[in-house]
């Protein structure tokens, strides 16, 4: 039979639209995206506490290098892998080798849940902008008791915030194996992020990249703001000292280092997909390697500038607490000893004490007078949401036009954790998607209200009385290990099963430009070296801790002191299973592939030629 | 008999002042903070000021009992000191040796609070009676939970959005496929033939079946 030649058919477009991959608007879209996912609480939240514990300026030293040699290598991997094969995280690993599957699948899992509990920290971001819209702010005053004579006792234990906080807000039980009931609120307000969360992610990117126009710039307008009130309050210079002042003799201990790049590895949002899916939209021929270094400085900076306003706000914060302690001393003195009203002032106070220690000394131990150090309260720093919810809600309430300064330091909080949520939600749609498991007659629309439903229905745990607790077992366990596992693997499969050479090969056709040394020593050899190290590290670390929990307890003895419990064996075992399944997939579906190709091979060579041309066979007369 | 009298008249004085006594059974210490309520309009502290103290006190007993007999003579004073602080007491007007029991004058000073404290332009901080807590005020409970208002206004955006998105989504497809449909009907009628098979046949189907290279019964050259 002549061969005849095939010309090609050029088949006409079917009944809709072919598998067109979406793609960006434009540039500006993609980068926003990528600096609204990497920008996120945490940088808000976290870096200035580990700063102010660090010592100051000093930490920015491990923070920079760590940044430099982990941190942008590795976004500038993920970012080039997505960019070249235009697949999700799945659909990558796949496309590199079929034994990594389970690479993409832990980053789809991790995903999801921490999709689960950061949209939690969301709707009880949005509870406390719902309520900071009343004179005075709820968290001001404690409640009145039944017959008014009081006020509760809890609140007046503690303080009104942290009522607010423990009791109005998320009605904590005393513990974790105390589950309490559905918090109506709560829910509704879980209800209410989800459906903003919905409302951006409703067509994938394309709604997704008109809403980071907003999402992500609002944050720096917001800061901007409270950086130039900030600097204006009294005592915010003594918190920019406190927090700036480096402490060289801190770089000694390896725990400064290790928690230096942990933080850069988790502030980069890397591991969860999201940042894959995001470059598969782009056109390939895009400088990929400006687009790391871009995004990994922004966020950096970004947390050292939002530290600048943190800061001041904490240090007016402590210099108040310091005057009403000073104050309330001077009271005491003024009403013991019957001076004149005033004649007492802050500034000679001490010479006052030291007068009326000399001549009545014994009638002044008497009052138990406290003792009022502003080192002290300086030193009262939080990280997380007793930053939020606590100490900074507390500072709103003393600076003038509280109202205005919560409602958009809660919008500002809204809007870092809904561009970070976005991530999270692509890391999950787009290798679904990738995976063709969505039938073709299925609307995007609704497969994207599918999976905020599903998300939302089992975030109902975090609205129990619990849920504080749980939230914290889901940030510290899923939120971690599984990370920096993933992140390993991925370094570990494109550098080396990929091909280093087949890898700077794409880039430059990509960006048009072969990756320098830099690059390539770090990809080879020092990022994988951090991670294992910073892996290792972590979990000697968490070993040694003592697995215990902060438990919010009207009757314990030291309250308002947090109780530490032990978790229970059964929720322990469940903290083991959160960082070990999305990790368990890599080996599972190697395995699975590895019995795959065996049985393929068996089968083969049972199997007749498959080159055999039956119309050939010689007869067997 | 004058002599009586002045004796009397000297007694009075002091037996004023053995009734009023600092941590007395009857007996309220106030304490007056004018600098910290006022600060550069604070006035100083005088008699006259103490004069409309105890007027204002016999006020309170006046409202309290109902009975016009209290004066300013029935109000005692005593124990001043520069914080400002003293101590005072009732005098029962009909009988000038005994004292209005404590509860009767906390019950009196608490129903008129709000005009004593006026008086002197001060509040239930600045103007103490140590023993007689302030009434707390209930905090102003409006009908609806602000809260509520706002998360409304919220959900109700977020509903509307969603509907139109997904109504626009639906409407947007519906355009789509009718268009490419229109196209598909004029790519017909053109009948676009490649290779000598028309396109049309190889819709729908999944690949031209050749019979060259089919295994069929009949590859075997019958014997």
């Amino acid at each position: 039979m002549a061969e005849e030649k095939n010309t090609e058919v050029s088949v006409p477009e079917l009944g809709k639209t072919a598998e067109e991959r979406p793609k960006w608007d434009n540039k500006v879209q993609y980068l926003l995206t990528c600096i609204g996912f990497a920008v996120g609480l945490g940088n808000v939240w976290r870096f200035p506490y580990l700063c102010q514990t660090y010592g100051g300026g000093a930490f920015l030293i491990p923070y920079i290098i760590a940044l430099i040699f982990e941190g942008i290598p590795l976004l500038h991997m993920e970012l080039a892998i997505g960019q070249r094969l235009r697949q999700g995280s799945i659909g990558v690993w796949n496309s590199i080798s079929p034994f990594l599957g389970g690479v993409g699948i832990g980053s789809l899992i991790v995903s999801f849940l921490v999709g689960l509990f950061y949209n939690t920290i969301l709707a009880w971001v949005l509870w406390y902008f719902f309520h900071s819209f009343q004179d005075p702010l709820p968290w001001r005053d404690c409640p009145l008791n039944q017959n008014k004579t009081g006020y509760i006792e809890e609140c007046a234990k503690s303080t009104p915030v942290n009522y607010f906080w423990y009791r109005e807000t998320l009605n904590v039980t005393p513990n974790i194996t105390d589950n309490g009931d559905l918090q109506w609120w709560m829910v509704i307000c879980l209800a209410s992020a989800w459906g903003i969360v919905y409302i951006c992610f409703i067509r994938g990117i394309e709604t997704i990249g008109k809403a980071v126009y907003v999402t992500a710039t609002f944050p720096y307008l917001v800061l901007t703001i409270f950086l130039i009130r900030a600097l204006t309050l009294p005592g915010a210079t003594e918190g920019l000292v406190y927090l700036f002042t480096p402490k060289v003799q801190v770089l000694k201990d390896p725990k400064v280092w290790l928690d230096a790049a942990t933080q850069i590895f988790f502030s980069l949002s890397l591991a969860f997909g999201g940042l894959i899916a995001f470059s598969s939209y782009n056109p390939q021929k895009n400088n990929c390697e400006r687009d790391a270094v871009i995004v990994g400085v922004i966020n950096s900076a970004t947390s050292i500038y939002a530290s600048i306003p943190i800061f001041a706000i904490l240090g007016f914060k402590a210099t108040s607490n310091y005057n009403d302690c000073l104050d309330g001393n001077i009271l005491s003195i003024t009403n013991a000893f019957n001076i004149g009203d005033q004649n007492v002032t802050r500034e000679n106070y001490d010479s006052w004490l030291k007068h009326l220690n000399t001549t009545h000394s014994q009638e002044l131990e008497d009052l138990h007078l406290k003792h009022c150090n502003l080192q002290e309260f300086l030193d009262q720093s939080a990280s997380g949401t007793g930053l939020a919810f606590i100490v900074f809600t507390e500072a709103v309430i003393k600076m003038p036009g509280s109202q205005v300064w919560a409602v958009l330091f809660f919008v500002m909080l809204f809007s870092l954790g809904l561009s970070s949520m976005f991530g999270n939600l692509e890391g999950i749609l787009t290798p679904l998607l990738d995976l063709h498991v969505v039938p073709k007659w299925l609307p995007k629309e609704a497969f994207t209200g599918l999976i905020c439903l599903i998300s939302f229905l089992f975030a109902l745990i975090f609205t129990m009385g619990s849920g504080n607790y749980w939230l914290e077992i889901f940030n510290n366990y899923v939120g971690s290990l599984p990370l920096l596992i993933i992140a390993f693997f991925e370094i570990i499969s494109v550098v080396y099963i990929y091909g280093i050479g087949r890898f700077s090969d794409d880039i430059e056709w990509m960006t048009g430009r072969r990756p320098n040394l830099y690059w390539q020593a770090t990809w080879r050899v020092i990022s994988p070296g951090m991670l294992l190290v910073v892996f290792l590290a972590y979990i000697v670390v968490q070993v040694q801790q003592p697995a215990t929990y902060a438990a919010w307890n009207p009757n314990y003895i030291n309250f308002p002191m947090t109780e530490a419990l032990d978790y229970p064996g059964w929720v322990f075992a469940i903290c083991i299973l959160l960082s070990s399944v999305p990790c368990i997939f890599i080996p599972i579906v190697a395995l699975y592939r590895f019995i795959q190709w065996i049985m393929r091979r068996v089968h083969q060579s049972q199997n007749r030629n498959p080159c055999e041309n039956h119309a050939y066979e010689p007869e067997l007369q | 008999m004058l002599s009586r009298v002045l004796l009397a008249l000297s007694l009075v004085p002091a037996l004023a002042l053995a009734l009023c006594q600092p941590d007395g059974q009857d007996a309220y210490k106030v304490r007056l903070s004018i600098k910290t309520a006022l600060g550069a309009n604070a006035y100083e502290w005088n008699e006259s000021e103490q004069f409309l103290f105890r007027a204002t006190l016999a006020f309170a007993m006046r409202k309290y009992t109902g009975q016009e007999t209290f004066n300013v003579s029935s109000v005692i004073v005593c124990d001043e000191t520069p914080r400002v602080s003293f101590w005072f007491v009732v005098k029962n007007p009909n009988d000038t040796a005994t004292l209005i029991p404590k509860n009767a004058v906390e019950e009196a000073i608490r129903l008129s609070r709000n005009r004593i404290n006026s008086a002197f332009l001060l509040s239930d901080k600045t103007l103490q009676f140590l023993g007689i807590p302030p009434t707390l005020a209930p905090p102003s409970q409006p009908s609806l939970p602000v809260w509520l208002i706002v998360f409304g206004v919220v959900m109700g955006i977020v509903t509307t959005g969603i509907l139109a998105l997904i109504i626009s989504g639906f409407i947007q497809r519906k355009k789509k496929e009718k268009t490419i449909e229109d196209e598909d009907e004029e790519e017909k009628q053109e009948r676009i033939m490649e290779n000598g098979i028309s396109c049309e046949t190889l819709e729908g189907k999944d690949g031209v079946n050749n019979g060259a290279y089919s295994h069929d019964e009949d590859r075997l050259t019958q014997l």
